[in-house]
């Protein structure tokens, strides 16, 4: 018998140290950033945006890369949603009775989910080119929107997936059509599954640099417009770390930090809604 | 005879290259309960599905022969097929609540007809529930999510949600197995209630139950029509050697 205890010790064992890496280096990242990005978070940072001088460690802010990122992601959300939210259905609904396709389609997904950004950026590029637009908001939403898109259908697949066989059964059954399957059951019931698949293409489609690198353009001011060059957060960061100046490369840790707290922020509150609208139903 | 509710003529039915149902032709008598017994795999299950055509949501399913209903075939019907579904409640072998309320579950087939609004569906999901005999467990929650009723109750509010869509049949399979012999009897009492108004079709292996609520039985064993007959033919003199096995309990 005593093997038997043993192997249960080792793999508790291996349970706690596997989870306790997990959150310490969770931990070490949020700390990390925010040692070195907090002491230079201001008001300022957060409310101006770049004034001359600004990168060579005057005044200014980085207001232009925050709304910009949060413009661009919206907006690739809502493009790719536009999309996600039928495909995902389609494939657990109406394509039910044909397991073959639905495979393909999940396959294709999944290798559109393994390629690089950096491909979807140089993509997203040509694209610019051949419908004749230049760097801009629209463009970059475009971009990230087909770069997510595959994230979140899968992420809504899998939850639809999942959903029991008898309850889409039972709802054809008093006679519904696929949409009223659709909309009114599966829809209903994997909300917090779809809320978390848009969190997670959210979360990638804010903090990517290489999709937007060629294609948002940058500057300094706040979009006004779909047609204008846009900040984001990522790249801010990435240009001020590239700074030799020791104090816009501090500025480049508190943007971290801004977009580190966007992205808690958002995932929090996500949460917390699914939740608590799973818990009223069931 | 009673008039023929349902009539399935020469009917196979193959998953790939399985095949599950073989040359099934029965009667279904209007008005009446027929109870469709066998053991576990003999297609039972599949031969109900089939119609209401919940068979169609399996892709390799391939299927020869009629189901007519009211004259009609409807395995080849040109008409919507929710139409041809709405004529049937289906009670399955455990209860689906919809993630709603206990009101919305029973709502839910009277807005797919075009009722809308509280007050006007407020009777109907009344009556209903009512005829389900669930009416006075749950009038003062019908806000309340259902999946937070008991199981034996959950079964009732799907009996309710079926015949809120005023079928002419109810398709029952196993509506049973998984409540206790309480709820159980509660379902079966609907039963005789109901047959007044719907034609019912129950599968079901269990032979008490069929003894208790058959007004017509039909045996299949593995995907086979073996015997169909009145109650009380079935049980006091079946013309089968099989049909006696099954009733002596020789085999599950």
């Amino acid at each position: 018998m005593w093997w038997r205890k043993l192997e249960e010790k080792i793999i508790y064992l291996l349970m706690v140290i596997s989870v306790a890496s997990l959150v310490i280096l969770l931990l070490a990242v949020l700390t990390s950033i925010f040692v070195k990005g907090a002491p230079y978070l201001s008001w300022e940072m957060v409310s101006q945006t770049p004034k001359g001088g600004y990168y060579f460690g005057r005044e200014g802010g980085v207001l232009n890369a925050i709304v910009g990122s949060l413009y661009l992601s919206l907006g690739a959300i809502l493009l790719s949603l536009a999309f996600s939210l039928p495909l995902s259905l389609a494939m657990n609904i109406h394509l039910r009775a044909r397991p073959k396709i639905v495979n393909r389609i999940r396959f294709v997904l999944d290798i559109l989910w393994g390629i690089p950004s950096i491909v979807y950026g140089a993509f997203g590029f040509t694209l610019m080119i051949y419908l004749g637009i230049k760097a801009s908001l629209l463009a970059g939403i475009i971009t990230v929107g087909i770069f997510i898109m595959p994230i979140m259908v899968r992420g809504m697949d899998e939850v639809m997936k999942n959903v029991p066989v008898s309850l889409i059964e039972s709802a054809f059954s008093l006679g519904s059509t696929r949409m009223e399957v659709a909309f009114k059951v599966m829809v209903r019931q994997t909300i917090p599954g779809i809320a978390t698949a848009i969190l997670l293409a959210f979360g990638r489609g804010i903090g990517d640099v290489a999709s937007v690198l060629f294609t948002t353009g940058y500057t300094d001011n706040v979009p006004t417009s779909l047609t204008q060059q846009t900040a984001t957060l990522p790249l801010a960061v990435f240009f001020q770390l590239g700074s030799p100046i020791p104090e816009v490369q501090n500025r480049a840790y508190a943007s971290a930090l801004i977009l580190t707290v966007i992205i808690l922020v958002i995932s929090i509150a996500v949460r917390f809604l699914s939740n608590k609208y799973y818990s009223n139903r069931h | 005879m009673e008039d023929t509710k349902i009539s399935i003529q020469n009917l196979n039915l193959w998953f790939g290259k399985l095949k599950i149902l073989n040359e099934i032709n029965i009667e279904i008598p209007e008005k009446k309960v027929t109870v469709i017994l066998g053991p576990s795999g003999c297609g039972k299950t599949t031969l109900m599905r089939t119609m209401n055509r919940l068979v169609d949501l399996q892709g390799n399913a391939k299927i020869s022969g009629k189901i007519m209903l009211d004259g009609e075939d409807i395995l080849n019907t040109k008409r919507d097929i929710t139409l041809v579904r709405q004529k049937m409640g289906l009670l399955s072998q455990r209860p689906t609540t919809l993630p709603m309320s206990i009101f919305n579950n029973v709502a839910y087939g009277l807005r797919l007809k075009g009722i809308r609004g509280r007050k006007k569906l407020w009777p109907h999901v009344e009556k209903h529930l009512i005829e389900a005999n669930l009416w006075d467990e749950v009038k003062d929650r019908l806000n309340d999510p259902a999946s937070r009723l008991s199981i034996g109750q959950q079964q009732r509010l799907c009996l309710a949600r079926g015949l809120a869509v005023s079928p002419e049949i109810i398709l029952a399979d196993e509506p049973t197995s998984s409540l206790d012999p309480i709820s159980a009897s509660v379902i079966e009492n609907q039963f005789f209630k109901l047959k007044e108004n719907y034609t019912i079709v129950l599968v079901t292996h269990i032979m008490r139950q069929a003894k208790r609520i058959a007004d017509y039985v039909v045996f299949m064993y593995l995907g086979d029509v073996i015997e169909q007959a009145p109650v009380d033919e079935f049980f006091n003199n079946p013309q089968h050697k099989m049909t006696r096995e099954y009733l002596r309990g020789a085999f599950y």
